[in-house]
């Protein structure tokens, strides 16, 4: 009503408040992305079949390599993993647990020697199915690796639904692997 | 004097060979083709290095670095264009790996918002500065009765002294 009547007056008034309200919503957007983690990178496969690849088996282990073909019906996890890598340590109890619970989790051993491999797997439990042995880390570029560890979902079509980096803990399966792998079925 | 000498000298080799003059690629790597080595390590300077994220993999001494320039040489000498080239890393990595992010509906507000912003800031200084009156002081002007006295005032001080 006032301002109809003498125009300009309350807005003008308010002016002093539009670089308040511009630094609240800037700092709202730069607080938010403090609390994020910029080494998670969001995954470009996401969504999308699993990449053409074929790696020959981890020597020494026995049975099969790893190719798309193995993932083109899950669900199943794909883990990215190496004896030289501390991390994949702390998450392999985690491995073991999905594996004894019928989880079907193929490995693909990222730039190793295949005997720190095996002593890897001898000493801490062996929850993989399948291990393709990806020397050159080719596979890796394939699925856009860009450390270890990393782990990928796959649903019934062979798609990619979820890409975990780092080390898997109780909570992410509890929270994401699980109820993904149930819903991948 | 000789230790002035001794400054100028590593002051002259600092600015003669810059650190950029000495970038990750190993002499391995390396194409014996001289265009396709410019054509790669142009477009090495364009890709992220994903682990240490604000270097481009030709200045990164990282694995992953490494093994991405093997391949960006390698599809250069298969005759890829260095379009090809960066659509195969962007598949796999994401706009990420592109250290320039490209230009498309939902990166508008990235490029454009600075200049938008800038621009919202001269209209608003040119509206302040039309807008703007004379500063009025408050003064008022003197009455006939002072303006009387003051001429008296003054003409008897100028007589005073003459």
């Amino acid at each position: 009503m006032s301002t109809a009547t003498r125009p300009g007056s309350t807005p003008r008034r308010l002016l002093f408040l539009v670089p308040a309200v511009l630094f609240a919503v800037v700092g709202a957007f730069l607080a938010v992305g403090l609390t994020r983690d910029p080494a998670r990178l969001p995954s470009a496969l996401v969504g999308k079949p699993v990449p053409q690849f074929s790696l020959p088996p981890l020597e020494g282990r026995g049975g099969a390599g790893l190719s798309a073909a193995d993932l083109a019906s899950g669900p199943v996890l794909v883990n990215v993993f190496a004896s030289w890598c501390v991390p994949c340590r702390v998450e392999h109890p985690q491995l073991m647990r999905l594996a004894a619970q019928g989880v079907t989790v193929h490995g693909i051993n990222y730039k190793d020697e295949p005997k720190a491999a095996l002593a890897f797997l001898r000493d801490l439990g062996d929850p993989y199915a399948l291990v393709g042995a990806d020397r050159d880390g080719r596979a890796g570029i394939e699925w856009g690796v860009y450390g270890v560890p990393e782990t990928y979902v796959i649903d019934r079509d062979g798609r990619i639904t979820y890409r975990h980096v780092g080390p898997l803990m109780a909570h992410d399966l509890e929270q994401k692997l699980l109820p993904l792998l149930a819903e991948a079925r | 004097m000789a230790r002035l000498l001794r400054v100028a000298l590593v002051v002259l080799a600092t600015l003669l060979f810059p650190p950029q003059a000495f970038a990750a690629t190993a002499p391995d790597e390396i194409l014996s083709d001289p265009a396709l080595e410019a054509r790669a390590r142009a477009l090495g300077k364009e890709l992220r290095c994903l682990v240490c994220q604000n270097q481009s993999i030709d200045d990164s001494d990282a694995d992953l670095a490494r093994d991405l320039r093997r391949i960006v040489r390698e599809r250069l000498v298969a005759g890829e264009s260095d379009r090809e080239v960066k659509e195969f890393l962007v598949a796999r990595y994401g706009d990420f790996v592109l250290l320039e992010p490209p230009v498309r509906p939902d990166t508008w507000l990235l490029w454009g918002g600075p200049a938008a912003v800038a621009s919202l800031g001269l209209v608003a200084i040119g509206i302040y500065l039309r807008r703007r009156r004379p500063v009025d002081d408050g003064a008022v002007p003197l009455t006939e009765a002072e303006r009387r006295k003051l001429a008296r005032l003054l003409d008897r001080d100028g007589g005073a002294r003459s």
